[in-house]
């Protein structure tokens, strides 16, 4: 049974067990993912971010921390507004990235 | 004129024939296929239009002004106009004459399907009559207006730049095919008629050709190979048709009364989209109007490529395609056809099945924060105005110069109009938003609702109920301003081009009020291609997959189309065409506000 | 005869080189678009890492090169390449045969207006690196002058490592400016809470970090790292600045009485000019491009055409003067083999 939680877990990342593998997926669609410098301008930005922490950001971090799950949770509320795409400093196209994340998601994973 | 075979039937007529019910059974199936995909309320309202005269009539005027007579290319380039025109209404002159000439001559055999299509063949010129005289030359005269437009045609794919296009699309195997039947059937109509004259009678083009035949060939054995000929090259023609361009010729007819009818784009792949794609006669003129061609390597993800993609099913090549789209909806007003490109490809792109779905139910309007109570006018600035204060500045200052009471909703933040969803495709979750915003304009209590951002402007005018509340863009807001005398500007000394936004433009017909408004202030020039021919600046959220550095070559281009008549300035009505113009542009940019409220200080 | 040596740009490392020319016996002859010399140093107060007035090193470099030609108010309109010299047209009329040309064009603040969202001459409030230096200096300034400092930020990275503001590379300099410009506004305005926004702190030169350690022991400096992502203004006229606190995960949003933009260092638009007058390449991050970006940073590539200074490429004060040395040798072995 999975509740979401477990008992004492570590807090720790083990660079050694991460899944990278979404965050593989959504590179071949978008290979700009790779380039965030995780200025923050995007979730500073975020229309969505003040009622739901949604972050461009941090999706990024989670996927290259094999965190899909915490990633789920702020990609569902997005807006797809386009703001992080016009302010981020690196060019990368946010909206079709999230877009593009959100397709690699398999059943079930990215569902409520 | 009288029947020469007494049987009435020669073998030659066979291909005609099978070609004749081949291509009649599979637009027959194929229109009643499309019909029933429809909703079934769009299906009702299909056959409920044929009963209303009103429509019924345009039907009929659309198909003979558009399909035969072409009237939109002939403004477009009167060549071109014409070559297709001749063909089509030519061709359509020749079928109906023929018919009329066995109505009148050989009554009994009206029946017979090959007899109009052939019927120089089977008859023998008996008494020269006025009626039959006129016949056999309008006949003559009609195989010689087509025959011009395949000279023309054959002229356009080598230079297609005299027919007003740059660029032309690259043909299909079956669209060769089809194309190089179609241009066989009339001069071998030609040559088999020529060669029957002596006996069928003839006109001013088939009995001199019956002269030279006949004193270099001497013999009549040239006479059935020719019918054969010009009989297989329509059976070749008729078959291909389904699966070429020319599948356009039926499909347009059937999408005519569609449109008429009101129907709107619902499924990617059925039903209106499916006509719509099978009506496009790949001409190519979107390819010059796409801003995106500027690349040449765009050309091909222009909407001609992603109707064809669409028939043959290729996935990958619809998604790049239907993705890179900046949904400017230029093409869609230089075709003739009038494609809904932009909605088509819409719609694939909601056609998609992502993984994770965006949800906004556990979104409570009590987070959202909201001004002060109270007010006559509410602004929305917008998501993208956001990143451009100038405009919500210049809008802030307008309303107090002109005493308004007003309430800014979005100040510090608010939430997104849904139609970057609607352009993604994500139908339902820009539902929900309208929904939510909805909610908190109406509770403003408010009776006005003014926006700075077309793209907000598009879908609240499109797919928000605000009951009583009135909508309005700001170009169209300041300009009331003007006229009721709440705002006195000054007129400067400046040279102003104005870009038309897609989504004020060509998305709601709003071009003559931002012009006014600049005659107001300043003097107007305009730019190289304005109003419907407006040129995206290439900043567009409309396209999901052009990177940031493959839009720089976009905007420079409409640019240089702004400049033109070296203004001083460019004004524009949108945050996302003036952030995208001000990054590249040699002069000031500025939005309509900003004009305005410099000209009331 | 002396030989001459056409100098374009009479900033620091102009009057560096013609100093140094002057020593080893040629003619320099400085040739400055604007009225006065000393380039950008001249209009800045104080330099890192010892605080030492601008105006000093401006001075000192004018005494040094004082017997070389100057013509202000003067740009190269064309040159020409005629047996192994050049025949300079200066938009004076003069016209100068030179053996060897030195480009220290140097640089262009990016205009700031430009990131419209950050309310550069929009909001009353925000001004430039450049200005405050103006305003230390002594020009008045209403955005300083009588108002409540209450909150001053800084945003670095303004026109740097922002290919929206057509420049992707680090302006290399702008960090440790904000850290001084912060600590000299604090000195004046003890009260006040100074925050700067960065990306990524780039501090790497002489006594630099002390500059961070002494700004946040001593003057109790805030640093955030997060890229402001836009500014707005409330009824009152004071800037509300958004942005992410990147190391805690949150938006931030701080009402500010002064924000400073950082603006960042571009080749010079006029020195487009001067390229095409020299047939010279330009590098891929838009400044002029170097024989060799290693061991041949001061040689264009073009016979007798040398640079110095930050025409390619963002550079310190000292790294400049450094270099205009180094270029007054390159062009001395040039000639002297010529």
């Amino acid at each position: 049974m999975d509740f979401g939680f477990r008992l004492a877990p570590s807090s720790a990342i083990n660079l050694d067990e991460v899944d990278l593998e979404l965050y593989r997926k959504a590179a071949l669609l978008e290979p700009d993912i790779r380039i965030c410098m995780a200025c923050g301008s995007c979730s500073a930005t975020c229309t969505a971010s003040p009622y739901s922490g949604m972050s461009v950001r941090k999706v990024i971090l989670c996927l290259q921390r094999g965190r899909k799950a915490e990633a789920a949770s702020m990609l569902r509320n997005c807006m797809l507004c386009g703001k992080c795409t016009m302010v981020c400093p690196r060019g990368i196209n946010t909206r079709h990235l999230i877009l593009s994340i959100c397709r690699v998601y398999d059943d079930g994973e990215g569902g409520k | 004129m009288t029947e020469r075979i007494a049987s009435g039937f020669h073998p030659f007529v066979i291909p005609f024939l099978l070609g004749m019910a081949f291509v009649l059974g599979w637009c027959l199936v194929a229109g009643v296929r499309v019909i029933f995909q429809l909703s079934r309320e769009d299906r009702l309202r299909f056959f409920k239009s044929f009963l209303n005269p009103g429509i019924l009539l345009k039907d009929i005027r659309d198909i003979f002004l558009d399909c035969l007579l072409h009237v939109k290319l002939w403004k477009r380039n009167p060549l071109l106009g014409y070559m297709h025109s001749s063909i089509a209404f030519g061709w359509f002159m020749l079928i109906v004459l023929g018919h009329l000439e066995v109505m009148f001559f050989l009554p009994d055999r009206l029946s017979t399907p090959y007899y109009p299509i052939f019927f120089n063949y089977f008859v023998a010129e008996g008494e020269q009559t006025i009626g039959g005289k006129l016949f056999l030359f309008l006949m003559d005269f009609f195989l010689l207006v087509v025959l011009s437009g395949i000279v023309l045609a054959m002229v356009k794919r080598v230079h297609s730049r005299f027919f007003g296009m740059r660029r032309t699309t690259r043909l299909s195997f079956t669209d060769s095919i089809g194309l190089y039947s179609l241009w066989a059937i009339f001069p071998l109509r030609l040559l088999a008629e020529g060669f029957t004259a002596h006996i069928s009678g003839g006109s001013f083009l088939t009995i001199p050709l019956n002269w030279v035949a006949r004193a270099f060939l001497g013999n009549e054995l040239n006479m059935l190979p020719t019918w054969w000929a010009y009989s297989i090259a329509l059976c070749i023609f008729m078959c291909v048709l389904p699966f070429s361009r020319y599948m356009h010729i039926p499909a347009e007819m059937l999408l005519i009364p569609m449109r008429n009818a009101g129907l709107k784009v619902r499924y990617a792949r059925k039903g209106l989209a499916k006509v719509m794609v099978y009506s496009c006669p790949g001409c190519g003129v979107c390819i010059d109007a796409c801003p995106m061609s500027v690349k040449k390597a765009n050309t091909r993800d222009t909407t001609v490529y992603l109707n064809r993609q669409i028939r043959r099913g290729n996935e990958k090549r619809i998604e790049e395609i239907s993705d890179k789209c900046l949904l400017c909806g230029k093409c869609s007003t230089v075709c003739q056809i009038g494609i809904d490109a932009p909605m088509i490809r819409i719609a694939q792109r909601s056609h998609r099945k992502y993984g994770l779905d965006q949800d906004y139910s556990d979104l409570s309007l009590d987070r959202i924060p909201k001004p002060e109570p109270g007010g006559k006018v509410l602004y929305f600035a917008g998501c993208m105005t956001q990143l451009t204060p100038r405009i919500s500045k210049s809008m802030e200052s307008i309303f107090r110069k002109a005493g308004i009471d007003y309430r800014f909703l979005d100040k510090d933040g608010g939430l997104c109009c849904g139609r970057p969803l609607m352009t993604a495709g994500r139908i339902e979750q820009a539902k929900q938003l309208i929904a939510k915003n909805t909610e908190l304009i109406l509770s403003s209590g408010c009776d006005t609702l003014v926006l700075s951002c077309p793209i907000c402007w598009k879908i609240f005018r499109e797919r928000y109920d605000l009951g009583g509340m009135r909508v309005v863009h700001h170009s169209v807001y300041l300009e009331e301003l003007i006229e009721n005398g709440l705002i006195r500007p000054s007129r400067v000394v400046e040279t102003v081009a104005y870009h038309d936004p897609c989504e004020l433009g060509r998305g709601t017909g709003i071009y003559e009020e931002p012009r006014r408004l600049i005659s107001n202030v300043a003097t107007l020039v305009e730019a190289g291609k304005h109003h419907e021919g407006s040129i995206c600046c290439g900043g567009s959220i409309g396209s999901l997959s052009l990177g940031f550095s493959q839009r720089e070559e976009l905007t420079r281009n409409a640019l240089k189309n702004l400049t033109v008549a070296s203004p001083r300035s460019i004004a524009t009505a949108c945050p996302l065409c003036l952030a995208t113009f001000s990054r590249y542009s040699d002069r000031p940019v500025q939005d309509l506000a900003e004009l305005v409220d410099r000209s009331l200080e | 005869m002396k030989q001459n040596v056409v100098i374009i740009g009479g900033g620091i490392a102009g009057l560096e080189a013609a100093s140094q020319l002057l020593t080893l016996g040629y003619s320099p002859i400085i040739v400055e678009k604007s009225e006065r010399l000393g380039g950008h140093v001249a209009s800045w107060h104080k330099l890192f890492p010892d605080m030492k007035p601008a105006s000093e090193v401006v001075a000192e470099l004018v005494r040094k090169s004082a017997d070389a030609n100057i013509f202000l108010e003067t740009e190269v309109e064309s040159a020409n390449l005629l047996r192994g010299s050049y025949i300079v047209n200066l938009s004076n009329g003069v016209t100068v045969r030179t053996g060897a040309v030195l480009i220290t064009t140097g640089f262009e603040l990016f205009d700031a207006h430009r990131k419209e969202e950050y309310g550069y001459g929009i909001y009353d409030q925000v001004m430039t690196n450049s200005d405050l230096e103006g305003w230390f200096n002594g020009n008045p300034d209403k955005r300083i002058d009588g108002q409540d400092m209450n909150r001053i930020g800084f945003v670095h990275c303004v026109g740097s490592r922002d290919v929206k503001a057509g420049n992707s590379q680090c302006s290399k300099v702008c960090c440790v400016t904000a850290v001084k410009q912060a600590t000299e506004l604090k000195e004046r305005f003890t009260q006040a809470e100074i925050y700067c926004f960065y990306m990524d702190l780039r501090l790497f030169g002489k006594k630099y970090e002390d500059f961070y350690i002494n700004a946040q022991r001593d003057y109790g400096i805030h640093f955030i790292r997060g890229r402001v992502s836009e500014v707005s203004e409330n009824i009152d006229g004071r800037l509300i600045v958004k942005a992410e606190d990147t190391l805690s995960g949150k938006p931030v949003k701080v009402t500010m009485d002064l924000l400073v933009l950082m603006s960042g260092m571009l080749c010079g638009k006029d020195c487009r000019r001067t390229a095409s007058a020299f047939r010279l390449e330009t590098d891929s991050d838009g400044f002029f491009k170097s024989r060799d970006n290693i061991t041949g940073i001061t040689e264009s590539g073009r016979p007798g055409v040398f640079y110095a200074g930050a025409c390619t490429g963002t550079k310190t004060v000292p790294e400049t003067i450094s270099e205009a040395r180094s270029a007054a040798l390159a062009i001395h072995n040039y000639l002297k083999d010529a």
